[in-house]
């Protein structure tokens, strides 16, 4: 075998990288420029998973931004409040009020696969986005979870799991309300919800209750039994569906024993 | 300077990298979606085509060539110098000018992978690749004047294409067809509207 060959592509390859690589070494002490030491280590803590959820272009747009003062400590929405204590820190703020609740990711509907009626049997791609496109899904519910899982796939944390009944699940201790997962359901039933609070209503159908009644067991009926029943004034059945107000709730549950459809849910069951 | 000149036009129209030759498509339609980010592509591709063409010009004539390794290894080589050359541009616009490096941040990276240049280095020292029709053996000046030839080819055609979609964002077409489908088509037509400069001067 003709060794030279391999010996002269070596010394080739390797000199023009030696080369360039002493160059490009020279070239950045000529060429070193001064950053604020602080954009580093602002960007070291930051997740550095580039969602885009501050709204500025990266994490190092954002380190960038809340050195210049442009962005506050708190801007990083996946870091959630331990990031926002630790950016404080390195800004030399008083961080011990740094707390704010956490929002987290749920899914507002209950219709898993046993519940909610089907119009048709899909059989494409199991994509939520493209279910949707056929005739405005299979569900007979026009605002029910297609179960195909697009929030799944579009989670950069792999929050998401899907159920036995066939609807997605999210694990809050991954869940850093990054808001993918909200972008890509074609339905638009994923919300943030503040972490501390217990009581949700799991259904999004404003259509009146009789025709919920008929296509799914877990949907709300605008029944108001839950508005009869709250103390607080917290719950209203607005357009055909009950709606809290989050202010006004004391996580008393009584609404959640009255629900007759069961789609008022008690978080704490199911968190553990 | 009539082969000079000949060799600009096969380069700048007749074999157009992005509409006849269908290299650097990637950037292509992904920048060509606002016209100012493709003014600002299109610079920093004429500035590091040039200069990549230039480097690996070098690079083959003085090492690979006469080592008699260049057949298989200019393109390893090659990557490596353009890759090389990015950074040490973007360390030099960092320094000079910050504004100009704000406004080309995102792009400069991006041209290190982007097919383009390498295509572009390739063939000035190894013209023909693409069938050009013209003899191998460029010196420094022609594969230079290949090499801007290209790279306005490309400005020319994304800017133009930035023109075009920007118009088509606010048009009444068929949700179907709206973003990339469309894009694809008048792609496809701009490129057999381009497909009416061959054979211009027998090249
Ligand atoms: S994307 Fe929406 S519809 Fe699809 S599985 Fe997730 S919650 Fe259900
Ligand atoms: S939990 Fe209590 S306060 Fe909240 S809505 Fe139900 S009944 Fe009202």
């Amino acid at each position: 075998m003709d060794t030279s060959m391999i010996v002269k592509a070596s010394i080739a390859l390797g000199g023009t990288g030696l080369i360039m690589g002493g160059l490009l070494a020279v070239a950045s002490k000529v060429f070193y420029v001064e950053v604020d030491a602080r954009v580093e280590l602002i960007r070291a803590v930051l997740p550095g998973i580039n969602c885009g959820a501050c709204g500025l272009p990266g994490c190092d747009g954002a380190a960038e931004a809340i050195v210049a003062g442009e962005a506050s400590n708190t801007a990083c929405v996946a870091g959630g409040s331990d990031v926002a204590k630790q950016i404080g820190a390195l800004l030399g703020m008083d961080v011990s009020e740094v707390t704010g609740v956490a929002n987290k990711a749920l899914v507002r509907c209950g219709g898993g696969k046993n519940e909610v009626a089907h119009r048709y049997i899909y059989d494409g791609q199991h994509d939520c986005q493209m279910a949707q496109q056929v005739s405005g899904g299979p569900l007979l519910c026009p605002y029910g979870c297609l179960g195909l899982g697009s929030c799944i796939t579009s989670c950069p944390f792999v929050a998401i799991t899907l159920g036995e009944d066939g609807l997605p699940k999210i694990d809050w201790d991954k869940c850093t309300s990054c808001g993918a997962c909200v972008k890509a359901c074609p339905r638009g039933i994923i919300s943030l919800v503040a972490e501390d609070k217990e009581v949700h209503v799991l259904c999004r159908s404003h259509n009146a209750g009789k025709e919920v009644r008929a296509v799914c067991k877990k949907g709300c009926i605008a029944c108001k039994a839950c508005e009869k029943v709250c103390e607080f004034d917290a719950i209203h059945v607005i357009d055909n569906l009950a709606v809290i107000d989050k202010d006004k709730c004391t996580d008393c549950k009584k609404c959640v024993e009255k629900c007759p459809t069961g789609c008022l849910a008690d978080l704490t069951a199911t968190r553990g | 300077m009539e082969r000079l000149f000949l060799i600009f036009l096969a380069a700048f129209l007749i074999n157009n990298i992005l509409l006849i030759r269908f290299i650097a498509l990637c950037s292509f339609f992904g920048v060509s979606t606002n016209f100012e980010t493709s003014i600002g592509m299109s610079m920093a591709v004429v500035f590091v085509m040039t200069m990549a063409s230039a480097v690996c010009w070098g690079v083959w004539r003085f090492v690979l060539e006469p080592m008699g390794v260049g057949e298989f290894l200019y393109i390893p080589a090659f990557i490596l110098v353009i890759a090389a050359l990015v950074q040490f541009v973007e360390m030099v616009i960092k320094k000079v000018s910050p504004t100009l490096f704000k406004a080309m941040g995102i792009y400069l990276p991006l041209i290190t992978t982007n097919c383009a240049v390498l295509a572009a280095a390739t063939e000035s020292v190894k013209p023909g690749f693409w069938k050009l029709s013209l003899q191998y053996n460029y010196t420094l000046g022609e594969s230079l004047v290949h090499t801007v030839g290209v790279a306005l080819g490309y400005s020319l055609v994304i800017i133009m294409f930035a023109a075009m979609r920007e118009r088509i964002t606010i048009a009444p077409i068929p949700r179907s067809m709206r973003g990339f489908p469309i894009s694809f088509i008048a792609a496809g037509l701009s490129s057999l509207a381009f497909l009416g400069f061959k054979g211009l001067f027998g090249i």
